[in-house]
C-alpha cells in the first residue's frame, strides 16, 4: 500500500505568503540558434543523415502539400484546407523521435508527422477529395486523416477530445505489454477545453505511457494566447497535475527530437505522462475560412518568418555537409509536379457508392437503416439529374 | 438459479466477464476497493486487482474519454458514470466521440468494445439531480446502442450481451429497484438479445409499452384493468435503440391501441419516437390516439415526487380513456 495522503508533500510557512505565478521559471530548450548553429552549451542529439534529411524533406513536402491545397481550396476543387505552415518542424521532428509502433493522436495541423510516417501524396489527395478510395469513405471534411495501419488515430473536429482518449489508449498500451507509447498533439487553444486537465490529470493518476505535445503558436483562430490563459503558457500547468514537463523552442528540430526522445524514454520506463509544450508560430491563416489581417500585423508575421524551421534546419545540414542546396531545388520542383499531377489525377476518382452512407454507423446495418437506405436509393432513381455523384452507380 | 437483487446480478455479470476475458477493464468514481456507491463493483478489485478495477479522478468526461481510447486500442471498458444525472459532462465525449468514431473512420477504429453503466430513474427522493432518465438525449445519436433492464435476470443477462456487443452501449440501471427487485437468477454465464423487445403478458385490447422501472407500473395498472375487464399486452422495449418495432407494430395491429409511460418528461422523449413510428406503420389498425403517460416537463421535483411520476394510476385512467375514446 502507498504511504502518500494529501499532506505528504505540505510544507508548514508562519507567514501570509501568497505565491505568485514565475516564481517557477520554465525556460525553452534550444539546441540550434536561429542562425542554424549548434549552441555552445548545448548538446546535439545523435542523429544520422538519412534521418535528418528525411525529417528535412518531410517538412519540404508538408510546406509544398500545403501550398498546393490552399490554392485548390481557392479554386474551389475541394472544400476546405488547413495548412501547418511554421510549425512543420515541431510536427515532424516529434514524429522522428517516436517508433512506428507508436500510436499518434492528433488535432489537425500534424500533416507533417503523417507525412514523416509514410502517407503517400496519393492518400493525403484522397482523403482531401473524399473520394471512394479514401478510408474514411468521404464521411469527414479534409484534413481529418486516418491511417490504422500507420497507428495514426483518425483526427475529429472537437477539440481536446483526443486529450483523455490518449490516456486511455497508453493504458490500453501499457496493459498489453506492448513496448509503445502514445503522443497526443494539441493546440494552446484547445488546452483550454476542460478535457485538456480531464486527460493530462488521468494519465497522471493512472500512470499512463503517453506524451502531451502541445503546440503553442499563439493563436486560436483570431484569439491571441495572452486572452487564453494568464498563467505561464501550458507547460506550468503539467507541474500542478505531477506531470514531467519540458518547454521547446517548436522551430528548432533538434530540440524538439531531443525532447521528445527523453519524453518518450521516460514514458515508457516509467509508465507516466510527458508534457512537451513547442513554441512556435502559426504562420499560415487558421484555416482556408480566416483571413488573419484582421487580427494580427504583417510585422509580426514577417518576424516570424525570419525564424522558418524549415531554413533553419537547412543552415544546419549544410554546415554538416548534408545538404546540397542545388539538389534540394530541384527535389521540391519534382516535390511540386508530383502533388500537381496527383491532385489532377485523384480529383477524377469518383465517391463511394450511395451504400456507405448506413455502413459503419453500427457494426451492422440496422434494420430501420437499411429501410431508410431503399427508401433513398428509389428517390435517386426516380430524380438522377439531382443526384448526379451517386445516382449512376445504384445497384 | 441463485436469488440476486439487481445490484447482485449486475456484479455477478461483471465477475463473470472479467473471469471470460482479461481485457475488460471496470473503472468510474468510487468503483475500486470500496465497490461503487451503490456496491454494484464489490469484491472486483480484489479479485481481479489495481489495474483492472480502479478507481478515476471525479470527471465524468474524463472517465469517458479515457473508456474511448482504451477501446479503441482494443481493451473492453466497462465506464461507471455515478449517477444518470451526471453524465452529460460526458455528452460530448458520447455523441461526438464514441458514437461516430467507426462511422467516421470508415471502420478503421472503433469503441465497439466500449459499455458505460449508470444507475438513473426517481422514486428515490433524489431531487434534480438524483433521479433523471437521460435515454432520450442519447436516443437521437445514431451509433451507440441504449439497454434498460427491468429485473435482476434481465439486468445480468443484458449486461453480458453489451459488454460484448461489438457496439459501445449505455447501459441504464434502474437504481429505485437495485434492492427492491428480487427474484432467480441463473449462475452460469448466459446474455439476451439486444435490439428485441420482450412480450411480458399477452393481451387483446391494448398494447401498454414501458422499460426499466416503470415496467411494474404499467403491470400494476394493467391488473386495475382487468378488473374492469380490459385485457392488456405487456411489452418491456428493453433496448431503446436500436429499438424493435416489429414487435411493438406486430401487438398494436392485434390491439388496435397503444399507451406508452415513461418517467422521462413527456415533450422529446422516446415515446414520441414510438408513437409516430406506430402510427405511420399501424395507421389502419388504430381504434385510439395513442396514449403517452410521462413524467411533467418540469426539472425531476423532490416535495411533488409521487405527484410527478407516471404512475398506476395515472396509467390505468389512461388506459381506461383510451378503451372508452
Amino acid at each position: 500500500m502507498k504511504t502518500r495522503n494529501h499532506l505528504s508533500h505540505v510544507g508548514i510557512a508562519h507567514e501570509v505568503n501568497i505565491i505568485s505565478n514565475g516564481l517557477i521559471d520554465i525556460p525553452m530548450l534550444q539546441i540550434l540558434s536561429q542562425d542554424g548553429v549548434v549552441h555552445k552549451e548545448a548538446v546535439e542529439p545523435e542523429l544520422d543523415q538519412e534521418t535528418a534529411l528525411k525529417m528535412y524533406t518531410t517538412m519540404q513536402f508538408t510546406r509544398v502539400l500545403d501550398e498546393r491545397m490552399v490554392a485548390a481550396q481557392r479554386q474551389g476543387r475541394i472544400s476546405f484546407y488547413l495548412a501547418s505552415t511554421g510549425e512543420e518542424g515541431a510536427t515532424v521532428a516529434s514524429a522522428a523521435a517516436l517508433e512506428p509502433q507508436d500510436m499518434i493522436m492528433s488535432q489537425y495541423r500534424e500533416q507533417g508527422s503523417l507525412a514523416y510516417r509514410g502517407y503517400s501524396t496519393e492518400q493525403f489527395m484522397n482523403q482531401m477529395f473524399s473520394n471512394e478510395k479514401e478510408p474514411n469513405k468521404g464521411r469527414q471534411m479534409p484534413i481529418h486523416y486516418g491511417a490504422k495501419e500507420l497507428n495514426f488515430m483518425t483526427i475529429s473536429s472537437p477539440l481536446g477530445t483526443q486529450i483523455p482518449q490518449a490516456a486511455g489508449y497508453a493504458y490500453g498500451q501499457k496493459m498489453a505489454g506492448e513496448p509503445a507509447v502514445t503522443i497526443c498533439y494539441f493546440g494552446e487553444g484547445a488546452a483550454s477545453e476542460g478535457d485538456f486537465h480531464a486527460g493530462v490529470n488521468m494519465a497522471a493518476v493512472l500512470n499512463c505511457p503517453v506524451i502531451f505535445f502541445c503546440r503553442n503558436n499563439g493563436y486560436a483562430i483570431s484569439t491571441p494566447a495572452e486572452e487564453q490563459f494568464a498563467g505561464d503558457g501550458i507547460a506550468s500547468r503539467g507541474i500542478g497535475y505531477g506531470v514531467k514537463t519540458i518547454r521547446v523552442d517548436g522551430n528548432d528540430v533538434l530540440g524538439v527530437y531531443a525532447a521528445t526522445q527523453k519524453a518518450r524514454e521516460i514514458a515508457l520506463a516509467e509508465n507516466c505522462p510527458v508534457l512537451i509544450e513547442a513554441m512556435t508560430y502559426r504562420l499560415a491563416a487558421h484555416s482556408t475560412s480566416d483571413d488573419p489581417t484582421g487580427y494580427r500585423s504583417k510585422e509580426e508575421e514577417a518576424k516570424w518568418q525570419e525564424r522558418d524551421p524549415i531554413a533553419r534546419m537547412a543552415k544546419w545540414l549544410v554546415s554538416k555537409g548534408w545538404l546540397d542546396e542545388d539538389a534540394n531545388k530541384k527535389e521540391v520542383e519534382q516535390m511540386r509536379q508530383e502533388v500537381l499531377q496527383e491532385l489532377k489525377r485523384v480529383e477524377q476518382v469518383p465517391i463511394c457508392k450511395i451504400d456507405e452512407l448506413v455502413t459503419d454507423v453500427y457494426a451492422e446495418v440496422p434494420p430501420i437503416l437499411q429501410k431508410q437506405l431503399s427508401e433513398l436509393k428509389a428517390h435517386i432513381k426516380k430524380y438522377p439529374e439531382a443526384y448526379p455523384k451517386t445516382a449512376g452507380r445504384i445497384d | 438459479m441463485a436469488k440476486m437483487n439487481i445490484l447482485q446480478a449486475v456484479n455477478n455479470a461483471l465477475h463473470i466477464a472479467m473471469e471470460d476475458n482479461e481485457k475488460v477493464m471496470v473503472f468510474g468514481e468510487d468503483v475500486g476497493h470500496f465497490g461503487g456507491v451503490f456496491r454494484a463493483t464489490s469484491n472486483l478489485q480484489e479479485k481481479f486487482g489495481r489495474d483492472r478495477v480502479f478507481n478515476t479522478p471525479l470527471v465524468e468526461q474524463g472517465i469517458i474519454g479515457f473508456a474511448n481510447g482504451l477501446a479503441s486500442q482494443g481493451s473492453v471498458p466497462v465506464a461507471e458514470i455515478q449517477f444518470g444525472d451526471y453524465i452529460f459532462p460526458a455528452f460530448d465525449q458520447i455523441v461526438n466521440e464514441t458514437a461516430k468514431f467507426r462511422y467516421r473512420s470508415g471502420g478503421q477504429f472503433s469503441v465497439g468494445s466500449l459499455t458505460i453503466r449508470t444507475p438513473y430513474g426517481g422514486g428515490i427522493a433524489g431531487g434534480h439531480y438524483h433521479s433523471q432518465s437521460p435515454e432520450a438525449f442519447f436516443a437521437h445519436c445514431p451509433g451507440i446502442k441504449i439497454v434498460i433492464p427491468r429485473n435482476p435476470y434481465q439486468a445480468k443477462g443484458l449486461l453480458l450481451a453489451s459488454i460484448r456487443d461489438d457496439n459501445p452501449v449505455l447501459f441504464m440501471e434502474p437504481k429505485r429497484l437495485y434492492r427492491a427487485s428480487v427474484g432467480e437468477v441463473p449462475e452460469e454465464d448466459y446474455q439476451l438479445p439486444l435490439g428485441k423487445a420482450e412480450v411480458v403478458k399477452e393481451g387483446s385490447d391494448i398494447t401498454l409499452l414501458a422499460w426499466g422501472a416503470q415496467m411494474e407500473i404499467i403491470e400494476k395498472a394493467a391488473e386495475m384493468a382487468e378488473k374492469d375487464g380490459v385485457s392488456s399486452e405487456i411489452i418491456d422495449l428493453r433496448s431503446i435503440q436500436p429499438w424493435d418495432a416489429d414487435t411493438i407494430c406486430q401487438s398494436v395491429e392485434k390491439t388496435g391501441r397503444l399507451l406508452i409511460n415513461h418517467e422521462a418528461p413527456l415533450t422529446g422523449g422516446f415515446a414520441a419516437e414510438v408513437a409516430a413510428t406506430v402510427q405511420e406503420r399501424c395507421f389502419l389498425n388504430l381504434e385510439s390516439p395513442i396514449a403517452r403517460v410521462c413524467g411533467l416537463d418540469t426539472p425531476y421535483p423532490l416535495a411533488h415526487e409521487k405527484e410527478y411520476m407516471p404512475d398506476h394510476l395515472k396509467t390505468y385512467e389512461a388506459i381506461m380513456r383510451t378503451m372508452h375514446f
